[in-house]
């Protein structure tokens, strides 16, 4: 493999690994206030892949794009609501189920709605335009992917550690009760990270499905399991580590395809997954492993 | 300023308390005694909106508060110490005194507040920066205080905050409920430390099994002899 190539696939990898990073944090957020694995999560990307395909159809990208992204936000928010909010206060493993139940529902409602043929994904031509750097070249997406990724990282973790809002998130994820005894609002906090967890799913809907080209029911469920192990491989519930991990699985994927072993790109994720949980169960950037009081 | 009237409280059918009515009159030191599990806690997590009321009233200033949620009567005026301290372990002392100020928006007079409880618990200052996990549990105490204050509450309620101190910062911690107390803040105290919280309040009440069986003032209660056998650990003269 000469240099070029190398950078190449480390340019395909990293832009990858920052689509998965998108979707890892969502998980990672969700996780940290509810204790919860979203399974869900993974389906409202496929869900964003869809509802761009029929926004795009009628308007230019940049009305498209924010209409996705809202759109995206406020089915995020809903599920919380409906699906979520109610088990709060019930046994952890009632709140999984219904995650799991509603994943499967929005498979299978997509099935319904728009068949389980794979729709063509449409192109945003800017983002598909190549580019040369030196001995790279590639579309703009996959140039964008990675700094757009790292750039709402570092506004996640600056919120997170600066803000009112961010201050409160940190409280309801460790104390319920005490956040309350605050004046924090549990539920609006909530809100506001499925939100933003939904917002992250949505631009990496975007940026993903524009380098795949096509949209189908499940389209979401390998990539929200890969995205979930990003974020346990970061250590659940850090933001900075749901980026390594996505950048992890993703240049590690791209190599192994590379090279030959594409059969294997999607089991090394999940040995990744095992060999983690073996070697270190709270991930590289994980808390102590504190169960919640 | 508070008063409690045949309030009834229960966790899944289990009466925790049956019936109770006290008050709280403005300006006061008020406290609650009572054996382990005797519904100190409960009676004062109901009042902040934590635990729901099965039937009763709670009069703030004349009003019910029953069923307001829980930042609503914050906003009123009413703070929380919780048992146990349960200050934010990793985050700083100082937004610990923050996010007690969540719900105010007034930024110089925070500052100040800050500063105002910098000067009572000068060692809160120092270590301003440090981690409430890495506190000692006296510090934490402190620091649990001093973030109920930063919502410039009216009325203050503390459970147990002696539990688990040294008696020399039980000591500290009395003298600054009265501190506190003369600048203007109502408190409603609980206390398994009978002798210290009957010194120091106006008014006291004992709770046993969900049911206030006697009241009076602090010096009455600390006089009776049942309470010297049941709490104070003096013998009972016969
Ligand atoms: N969340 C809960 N679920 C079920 N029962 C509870 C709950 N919280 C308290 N209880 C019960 O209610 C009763 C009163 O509890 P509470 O915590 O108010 O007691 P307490 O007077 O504060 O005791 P202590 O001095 O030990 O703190 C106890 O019997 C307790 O077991
Ligand atoms: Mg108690």
């Amino acid at each position: 493999m000469s240099l070029a190539t190398f950078l190449q696939h480390c340019l395909t990898g990293i832009s990858l690994g920052g689509a998965y990073a998108l979707i890892a944090i969502g998980y990672t957020m969700v996780y940290g206030i509810l204790r919860l694995i979203n399974f869900a999560h993974g389906d409202l990307f496929m869900i964003a892949g869809y509802l761009m395909i029929f926004t795009l159809a009628d308007f230019p990208w940049y009305i498209a794009i924010p209409i996705v992204l809202i759109g995206t936000v406020v089915i995020g928010i809903v599920i919380e609501r409906l699906a979520y909010k109610p088990l709060r206060s019930a046994p952890r493993m009632s709140i999984m189920i219904s995650a799991i139940g509603v994943s499967l529902l929005l498979q299978n409602l997509a099935t319904y709605l728009f068949t389980a043929l794979p729709r063509g994904y449409p192109e945003i031509p800017y983002l598909k335009r190549i580019y040369q750097f030196g001995p790279l070249s590639a579309s703009f997406v996959t140039f964008l992917t990675p700094i757009l990724t790292m750039a709402l990282v570092f506004l996640m973790v600056m919120m997170i550690n600066k803000t009112k809002i961010g201050m409160a998130m940190r409280a309801v994820s460790k104390d319920y009760e005490t956040a309350e005894i605050m004046g924090i609002k549990i539920n609006s906090v909530v809100s506001f990270t499925f939100a933003i967890g939904s917002l992250l799913a949505g631009i990496g809907s975007i940026l993903y499905f524009t380098d795949r080209m096509s949209v189908n029911p499940f389209s979401g469920s390998l990539p929200g399991l890969k995205c979930f192990v990003a974020a346990v491989l970061g250590g659940i519930g850090s933001i900075p580590g749901a980026m390594i991990g996505g950048f992890i699985l993703g240049i590690g994927e791209t190599f192994l395809v590379a090279l030959g072993f594409s059969t294997f790109s999607d089991a090394f994720t999940f040995i990744l997954l095992i060999v983690m949980l073996l070697v270190k169960p709270t991930g590289l950037f994980g808390e102590k492993a504190t169960e919640k009081v | 300023m508070l008063k409690i009237n045949h309030l009834k409280v229960s966790y899944g059918g289990i009466k925790a308390l049956n019936d109770i009515s006290f008050e709280v009159p403005a300006g006061k030191i008020v406290t609650l005694i009572g054996a382990n599990g005797a519904g100190k806690s409960t009676t004062l997590r109901s009042i902040i909106g934590l635990v729901k009321a099965d039937s009763g009233e709670i009069l703030y200033n004349d009003t019910n508060i029953v069923g307001l949620p829980t930042n609503k009567i914050v906003g009123e005026g009413i703070a929380l110490v919780p048992e146990g301290r349960r200050t934010f372990p990793d985050m700083t002392v100082l937004e610990n005194l923050k996010i007690g100020a969540y719900l105010r928006t007034d930024k110089t007079q925070i500052q100040e507040d800050i500063d105002w409880i910098y000067s009572i618990f000068p060692r809160l200052k120092e270590r301003h920066w440090q981690q409430a996990g890495t506190l000692s549990g006296g510090e934490q105490q402190m620091l649990a205080v001093g973030r109920a204050l930063m919502s410039r509450p009216k009325l203050m309620m503390m459970d147990e905050p002696s539990l688990g101190l040294a008696p020399i910062v039980v000591q500290e911690i009395f003298s600054i409920i009265r501190k506190i107390n003369n600048d203007g803040v109502t408190i409603l105290l609980i206390e398994q430390n009978a002798n210290m919280a009957l010194r120091t309040a106006d008014f006291g009440y004992v709770l046993s099994t969900g049911h206030i069986t006697m009241y009076g003032t602090g010096k009455e209660l600390l006089e009776n002899e049942e309470i010297k056998a049941a709490y104070l650990g003096k013998k009972k003269k016969m």
